[in-house]
């Protein structure tokens, strides 16, 4: 097989990791505090995408649309999550944990339909500003320069989310309570603020993952579907909650897919389960120690 | 069982069986569409509601049922009797494999790694076209004479689910069926005492996982067809919500919730394309307002004030994993 080929796909495997952790970073946290998988995660992924696409047409003509737009879809995937949270989901905390993952069910078919009202079944593409168009050479192989912008927000995120957990007050508390929320409460900490705050960063990482895969993929209803199945299997391969688990989860996940791509076309989506079989039979936890 | 269950049941028995002399065809096809629908989500209760397994992705089983017999017929040149067989234990095989893996692991877990697993059975049957017709699935399968016509598929479907109910019921009442919600309610003690826990829950999953099966292959026998949507996510979660909205603590509360969401999916789906908003509302209303479901709050209701028979398992907001 031609190296020059393997690389290439390697380095689309890795670009396409960089989505994947951001938004699996984001579900994940928002099971490690809430111990809620949100099954709306990818549908504030894709109202991300759609978000930006229209962001994007309405500043068509401004140097700074795509900018704009990667700022203001996670802005409204964050204010979406954060009216679910205080209106409804948090009135649910003393519930059984099903009818937690329930009601995101719920949430979910409400708002995929209401894309579909809002952007309709047609298929959408965002096209990058100038600067960002065409291919760079990287290590020898023509990249999507847009694809750089991954490389870039990816470390970003993982740095922010590292310094979010470990060097805030909040986000201390935040992790004290996914271990043990009642000793945090007991403390005098009213930990439903600190599930609020944990949510809405995680339905921020949604928007934004949703905003960033914009324009390198075809933006349509059910893009939801694929992406949420597989932030559930990068988590569960990374260790429930575990940041550096979806970090390592994502990278596995995206090279195994260009992997599989380069094997078997066809059945490339078929790989990464394989390999979380494998995984779990090894470590049926994870591969990083969950917070649970 | 109550004296008043019975006679609703007897009587409810009664009037399905009279019912296609009475009702025009689409009804009919509709109470048919509900039997194998609340098949299915009854063998889904039997881990759910029974057995406390986060069971996310049970209409693979149902897929794979249909499946199996579509591409047996079609593809291989079997008999339909031998489909009919093979489907519904292959879909127990792929009960097995999945639960397999699945029981290593509790709840939350175990939910989400079903829906994983599942999911790459959506998948294979999406794309491996010269087999499952990917997106198409398989349309027009013939069936032995017998079969055809809904007056026929109507009474199969009518002796079959009747059949599997009997001993769906049978399974709960038996020793094994009570062990499996002493597991539910307690896991741990149950280990203690020496019940091999896994193996248990395994066997549930493969019980539910048959009946799922022959829920799939009556489905073929009532539409004659198969598509991928059969074992897509959404409709395992669907058929969730009617086990909740029945009552997932009760016997009949899934037939119930199947009766509903088929009943109501077929009013709206006349008026509207956007039904999954409407089944969105009212799952979040249940949850909110009926969290016992429609026979669970009647039941309380009749029951305030004598002790139930059947009692809410564990409420387990699992704090520590």
């Amino acid at each position: 097989m031609d190296p020059s080929a393997v690389l290439g796909q390697l380095l689309v495997g890795l670009s396409r990791a960089m989505i994947l952790f951001i938004v699996s970073a984001g579900l994940s946290l928002v099971l490690g505090v809430l111990r809620v998988p949100n099954i709306f995660h990818g549908s504030l992924y894709m109202i991300g995408a759609f978000v930006a696409w229209t962001v994007a047409e309405v500043l068509r003509d401004r140097a700074a649309g795509l900018w704009v737009a990667l700022l203001v879809a996670p802005a409204i995937t964050a204010t979406v999550g954060l009216v679910v949270e205080r209106t409804l989901l948090s009135r649910l905390y003393h519930r059984e944990h099903l009818m937690l993952i329930l009601f995101t069910f719920g949430v979910m078919l409400i708002l995929n339909d209401l894309v579909k009202l809002a952007w309709g079944p047609t298929y959408r593409s965002l096209v990058p500003p100038p600067e960002l168009q065409g291919s760079t050479l990287v290590l020898g192989v023509a990249l999507p320069r847009f694809h750089l912008v991954l490389f870039v927000a990816g470390p970003v995120v993982a740095a922010a989310l590292w310094w979010f957990a470990h060097r805030t007050r909040v986000g201390k508390i935040a992790r004290a309570a996914a271990v043990d929320r009642e000793m945090v409460a007991v403390l005098g900490i009213d930990v439903s603020r600190v599930f609020a705050l944990a949510f809405v960063v995680g339905c921020f990482l949604a928007g934004l993952g949703g905003a960033l895969v914009a324009p390198t993929t075809s933006i349509t209803l059910g893009m939801d579907h694929a992406l949420l199945i597989e932030s559930f299997l990068i988590v569960i391969i990374g260790g429930l909650g575990n940041l550096w688990g979806a970090l390592a989860g994502s990278l596995l996940f995206g090279v195994t897919q260009s992997v599989g791509l380069l094997i078997w076309p066809q059945f490339a989506v078929a790989f990464p389960y394989a390999l979380t079989v494998a995984i779990l039979l090894v470590r049926p936890a994870g591969l990083l120690r969950s917070v649970w | 069982m109550v004296t008043g269950a019975r006679v609703a049941t007897v009587a409810l028995v009664a009037a399905l069986v009279a019912a296609p002399a009475f009702l025009p065809p689409f009804y009919v096809y509709l109470l048919a569409l509900i039997l194998v629908m609340g098949l299915l989500a009854t063998s889904l209760n039997l881990v759910l509601g029974y057995g406390g397994l986060y069971q996310f992705h049970h209409a693979v089983f149902y897929g794979i049922g249909a499946y199996v017999l579509a591409i047996g017929i079609t593809r291989l040149g079997w008999p339909a009797w031998w489909g009919f067989l093979v489907g519904p234990v292959a879909a127990a095989l792929a009960g097995f494999v999945i639960g397999f893996f699945c029981v290593r692991l509790v709840r939350l877990y175990f939910g989400m790694l079903q829906l994983s697993l599942g999911s790459f059975v959506w998948i294979v049957a999406l794309r491996w076209y010269p087999v499952t017709g990917g997106d198409n699935g398989i349309h027009g399968i013939p069936l032995p004479p017998n079969l055809l016509g809904l007056q026929n598929a109507y009474y199969t479907i009518l002796a079959v689910v009747g059949g599997c109910l009997v001993v769906l019921w049978a399974i709960v009442r038996s020793p094994f069926g009570l062990l499996l919600q002493a597991i539910r309610d307690n896991p741990q003690r149950c280990q203690v005492v020496g019940v091999d826990v896994r193996a248990h829950q395994l066997a549930a999953i493969v019980i539910a996982a048959f009946f799922a099966g022959i829920a799939g292959v009556l489905y073929v026998v009532l539409e004659r067809s198969v598509f991928p949507n059969m074992l897509f996510w959404v409709l395992s979660l669907e058929i969730l919500v009617m086990c909740l909205l029945g009552g997932w603590f009760t016997f009949p509360g899934p037939l119930v919730g199947a009766a509903l969401i088929v009943t109501l999916r077929t009013l709206v789906g006349r008026h509207t394309e956007y039904w999954t908003l409407v089944l969105g509302v009212l799952l979040i209303f249940l949850i909110f307002f009926m969290p016992e479901g429609v026979v669970g709050s009647i039941g309380e209701w009749l029951a305030r004030q004598r002790p139930q028979p059947l009692k809410r398992p564990v409420p387990a907001r699992d704090t520590h994993g």
